[in-house]
């Protein structure tokens, strides 16, 4: 059973994916992959596994961008 | 990077985080987190600290030395522990057939030995994050 919050989260994760296989700006990549961990994190806990919602949310929220943003900052910023 | 809101509310968050982190260490076989999930939770706020104040701020809090420290000794902790399973005549990490302390089901001192180890766990995770951060955002 899909309800309509489960359809709304679901195109949004592909809309994301999708968006950062595309796009050109790797610091709006790392922000959109960011939004995906956070959607994502919200679909473990609502598919009933909020130990790995928690892993999700610290990590690729957080230590992951922290990470991408450090490697950015060394590197260059477009493609 | 010098900026009163960025820092007015890191100094905020901070502190709130960590509780958190903490908590979802120590009541990891209770709750969903464990030793994972609060390390990498603690690293966060770490490296939240050290992107809104500064490398040399944030390496007076946490020194690369501790660091370095604090990763060999919680892999070493759970190596420790773990060993202790085998000293009291059981197998490697064997917990109640070693003979720890049990407790009564769903309070925070129970479970034997796996406190321990997510807390050994934890700081490794933490550990390894910041380092981690330092080594790719360090100049030169």
């Amino acid at each position: 059973m899909i309800t309509i919050l489960d359809f709304l989260l679901l195109m949004f994760l592909i809309v994301c994916a999708i968006a950062v296989a595309r796009i050109r700006d790797l610091l709006s990549a790392v922000v959109i992959f960011a939004a995906y961990s956070l959607v994502m994190a919200i679909i473990w806990q609502m598919l009933g596994s909020p130990d790995v919602a928690i892993t999700e949310a610290a990590l690729g929220t957080g230590v992951t961008t922290f990470l991408f943003i450090a490697a950015i900052s060394r590197t260059q910023r477009a493609e | 990077m010098d900026d009163l809101v960025t820092r007015s509310v890191c100094r905020l968050m901070v502190p709130f985080v960590q509780l958190y982190g903490a908590y979802l260490v120590f009541y990891g076989h209770l709750s969903p987190g464990g030793g994972f999930a609060g390390g990498a939770v603690i690293a966060a706020s770490f490296i939240l600290y050290a992107l809104s104040f500064g490398q040399e701020t944030a390496s007076r809090r946490i020194a690369p030395g501790i660091s370095h420290l604090m990763e060999s000794g919680g892999g070493l902790l759970f190596v420790l522990a773990g060993l202790f399973g085998i000293m009291l005549g059981g197998t490697f990490l064997a917990n109640k057939a070693a003979g720890f302390y049990m407790g009564i089901p769903g309070q925070l001192f129970s479970g034997g030995i796996i406190m321990i180890l997510s807390f050994g766990v934890g700081i490794k995770v933490t550990s390894t994050m910041v380092t981690l951060y330092n080594s790719l955002s360090k100049r030169g």
